[in-house]
């Protein structure tokens, strides 16, 4: 392969790793039975968080710590609405989503005295691993990114990990098949909950943090376009298992990558922007279509 | 005397104004079978739940090996060497056998690192060890959802001795079991009282009762009625304790001929795309007969009844109903050619559970005259005061009880929304009934009540299809018993032939082994 099939691929994990940090909170969620659609909301308090921390500091790293910590407290609205006070966590993601289109658009006005975009010139972004600069194939598609891709790759691996082999994962697995039966055996299931929903609130602040930081270097209000839902596609079309969500993140990744080249070669932006949804839609139709296919005798 | 494993003393516990239990004393022995009886509502859950910890008790109190203890979660039950097996299992369908044993009290692996990790080859070893120790044949890598009724509730057996219980106790254990399951349940119940165990059996089962334990209890209306060694009493003795009264089961006691067919199925297969689930069955219902199709759970008793009613598509095949092919007609087609259904799951399909009485009766009934109109101005609207009359009117004559008609299903027990949902569909007088499992989860009374029902209902010439897990009801009532296994009627007895044992062989396919 040459270079520029390599840089193909770079763009892929770039344009994949936003939706891949928010879909394996999503889910850790789903496994222990909370379907968090608030992924989109968080992502982009999380976005908002990371360019406030970075710009007062002058560091993309305070920015990321601020991202994760302030992401997981915006998500304690969710935890504690759904798993404490068993409230329809649809109902309180939704919530969460408007409210966060709101609070940033307002919190740029109020801050920084401008709206729609921020974008200070001294904004610091995350650091590109130009270490590994000249070194075969790994250089040529992580060099230029953020150290969040290789470790949104290595958390994905991580949770399957755990999930499949750790006691407190085969625990979580049971709060969500059957939370009743977990209860009696003395798992607790509103802690497992409340935790997991704060989690993927750090990972939906990371989420946001590489998409502000390290996709590009800037605010934009609403600029996670969707890329929160289209996590909880992945999600749904992964069954929860954070393995397959990373094998559907990267397809979601592939199909932006590919919108981008095709605006190179003069395609309108507007089928370019599309293509990635236009993919989940696609995919989602399918797998839909084999499960009736599978189930339409017995589901009647 | 030792000291008894577990006393319960005087416990009595209201809901609003109902007394689930009131002075109760329960006295459980060690390396004993105690059986615990009642009709439903007649207190035995709430007394079982209070003794587990998922209630507290308004008065009385447990004693514990002569300790004072108190419940106040069934973690303070298990860790005082309790496990209850629910009548409704607590497993997780997508895990193994040993995953569900041991969750929430995991084997680890060794190692600082390792040690939040399960030791998957640990949690086998020990699933086997207890398998072996009490007689529990299961595999221990199964998926539990593949697994069948009786397996799964081994499980939930080792899921409580995993956790040391030295008091077992069984809700309803038999409801879901297959004879020969029910005779290796007795056999681990026997091994593990006379290894020392207490095991308490909550039933309303006579015989199970008389078979298997040492000692009842019986309860009605939250008192204890009779506490007598099982060795001193008799089935009517239990039964005057369990009911008040003397019950003269129903029995069909025979028939004049037989007139038309009303049902013909001929050749039917269904399937899932994958599996077939009912294949080549033929039958025929005629009116003045009714015809018992036994069989074990999952047989594909649910899906033959299905499509005969038109929810499920055949595959192939055909089905005529009062002489009309029904094979691809919509299920109000065939309920206007006159099939009426008791269906098997009665909080889902046979009742709007929030819904009154009176609109659940007046459910089916809806497009006809006195309730609805089919033509004419009130097309489309319900006479209130018709679908009042009415309900009275069955809630008198199937001895329904109800404070009114306005309440809703929810609030009526077990036994009384079945006789509310026969009362609905006997009032349809269709020339073909299909019962499924008609009387599953009620009371002796209310099994009574609904049995001569349906032998009356045949007596008035009506063709009637009775599905049951249940060999006994299909004895009391049917007068051709077809016996079904994997999807495929294999058997057929007329009523003079059959016995449990001839059923119960075909039924588990052992029949068939012997003739092979």
């Amino acid at each position: 392969m040459n270079v520029l099939e390599w840089s193909f691929v770079a763009a892929v994990l770039m344009a994949a790793t936003p939706v891949l940090l928010a879909a394996l909170g999503g889910a850790l969620c789903a496994q222990a039975g909370v379907f968090n659609i608030a992924l989109e909301g968080q992502m982009l308090w999380g976005a908002f968080a990371a360019v406030v921390g970075s710009h007062y500091s002058g560091s993309a790293w305070v920015g990321v710590l601020i991202a994760l910590v302030s992401t997981a407290a915006f998500s304690a609205i969710l935890a504690v609405g759904s798993a404490r006070w068993a409230a329809d966590p649809i109902i309180v993601a939704i919530g969460v989503n408007l409210l966060a289109v709101g609070l940033t658009g307002f919190g740029i006005r109020v801050l920084f005295d401008v709206s729609g975009t921020f974008s200070p010139p001294d904004l610091q972004g995350l650091h590109r691993m130009t270490f590994l600069d000249g070194v075969p194939v790994v250089g040529d598609v992580l060099a230029r990114q953020s150290p969040l891709v290789p470790l949104a790759i290595v958390l994905a691996l991580a949770l399957a990990y755990w999930l499949s082999r750790s006691a407190t994962g085969l625990r979580l697995r049971g709060v969500g098949e059957h939370p009743e039966a977990a209860g009696s055996l003395g798992v607790d299931v509103t802690a497992y909950r409340t935790t997991v929903v704060l989690a993927a609130g750090a990972l939906c602040g990371l989420a946001g943090a590489q998409l502000a930081l390290g996709n590009v270097t800037v605010f934009t209000e609403n600029m996670t376009a969707g890329r929160g839902w289209i996590a909880v596609a992945a999600v749904m079309l992964a069954a929860s298992r954070p393995a397959w969500v990373l094998v559907a993140c990267v397809g979601f990744g592939a199909a932006e990558a590919f919108g981008f080249r095709l605006q190179g070669v003069g395609a309108p932006q507007q089928l370019a922007d599309a293509a990635p949804y236009i993919v989940t839609l696609l995919v989602l139709v399918a797998t839909r279509l084999r499960w009736l296919r599978r189930t339409r005798e017995v589901a009647v | 005397m030792t000291t008894p494993a577990v006393e319960l003393v005087g416990i009595g516990k209201r809901f609003g104004a109902v007394v689930a239990n009131d002075g109760v004393d329960l006295t459980l022995r060690r390396g004993s079978v105690h059986a615990v009886m009642g009709e439903n509502g007649a207190g035995k859950s709430t007394l079982m739940s209070i003794l587990y910890g998922l209630y507290r008790p308004d008065t009385g109190h447990i004693l514990r090996d002569g300790r004072r203890v108190e419940f106040a979660s069934p973690l303070d039950a298990i860790a005082e060497r309790l496990g209850m097996v629910h009548q409704h299992f607590k497993l997780f369908d997508s895990m193994t056998v040993a995953e569900n044993v041991v969750l929430g009290q995991e084997p680890r692996r060794s190692g600082r690192l390792r040690r939040s990790l399960l030791d998957r080859a640990a949690a086998s070893a020990r699933v086997t060890e207890l398998a072996g120790r009490y007689g529990l044949a299961v595999d221990p890598g199964a998926r539990v959802g593949t697994l069948p009724a009786g397996a799964r509730q081994r499980v939930e057996i080792l899921k409580a001795l995993h956790r040391e219980a030295e008091v077992l106790i069984l809700d309803e254990p038999t409801a879901v079991l297959t004879p020969g399951e029910v005779r290796s349940l007795f056999a681990v119940i026997r091994r593990a009282a006379d290894d020392g165990a207490t095991v308490v059996l909550v039933t309303h089962k006579i015989h199970e009762v008389l078979d298997v334990s040492d000692e009842v209890t019986v309860l009605r209306d939250g008192v204890v009625t009779a506490h007598v060694r099982t060795a001193d009493t008799t089935a009517a003795a239990l039964v005057t304790a369990m009911t008040g009264r003397d019950v003269v089961p129903a029995q069909n006691t025979g028939r004049g001929e037989p007139g038309e067919p009303v049902l013909e199925v001929e050749h039917l297969a269904v399937s899932d795309g994958e599996r077939t689930l009912v294949g080549d069955v033929s039958l025929t219902v005629r009116r003045g007969e009714i015809v018992g199709i036994a069989g074990v759970s999952g047989n594909g008793q649910h899906d033959l009844v299905a499509t005969l009613l038109g929810t499920h598509r055949a595959a192939a095949g055909s089905i005529r109903i009062a002489g009309v092919d029904v094979t691809d007609a919509s299920v109000r087609e065939r309920r206007a050619l006159g099939v009426a259904a008791i269906p098997e799951d009665r909080r889902g399909e046979g009742t709007a559970i929030t819904m009154s009485v009176a609109e659940n009766l007046a459910l089916g009934h809806h497009r006809t005259p006195p309730i609805g109109a089919s033509s004419g101005r009130r097309r489309g609207l319900l006479s209130g005061r018709a679908m009042r009359a009415r309900a009275q009117e069955l809630i008198a004559d199937f001895d329904i009880r109800t404070a009114s008609e306005q309440l809703p299903v929810g609030s009526l027990s077990g036994g009384n929304a079945q006789k509310l949902v026969v009362a609905r569909e006997l009032a349809h007088e269709a020339p073909l009934l299909i019962a499924e499992q008609p009387t599953q989860g009620v009371d002796i009374g209310a099994i009574e009540a609904i049995h001569r029902r349906l032998i009356g209902y045949r007596d008035d010439g009506h063709g009637v299809l009775l599905v049951s897990h249940e060999i006994s009801e299909l004895l009391a009532l049917a007068d051709r018993i077809l016996v079904m296994l994997g999807g495929r009627v294999v058997a057929e007895f007329a009523r003079s032939d059959a016995t449990p044992e001839n059923i119960g062989a075909a039924m588990s396919g052992a029949d068939q082994a012997v003739r092979a």
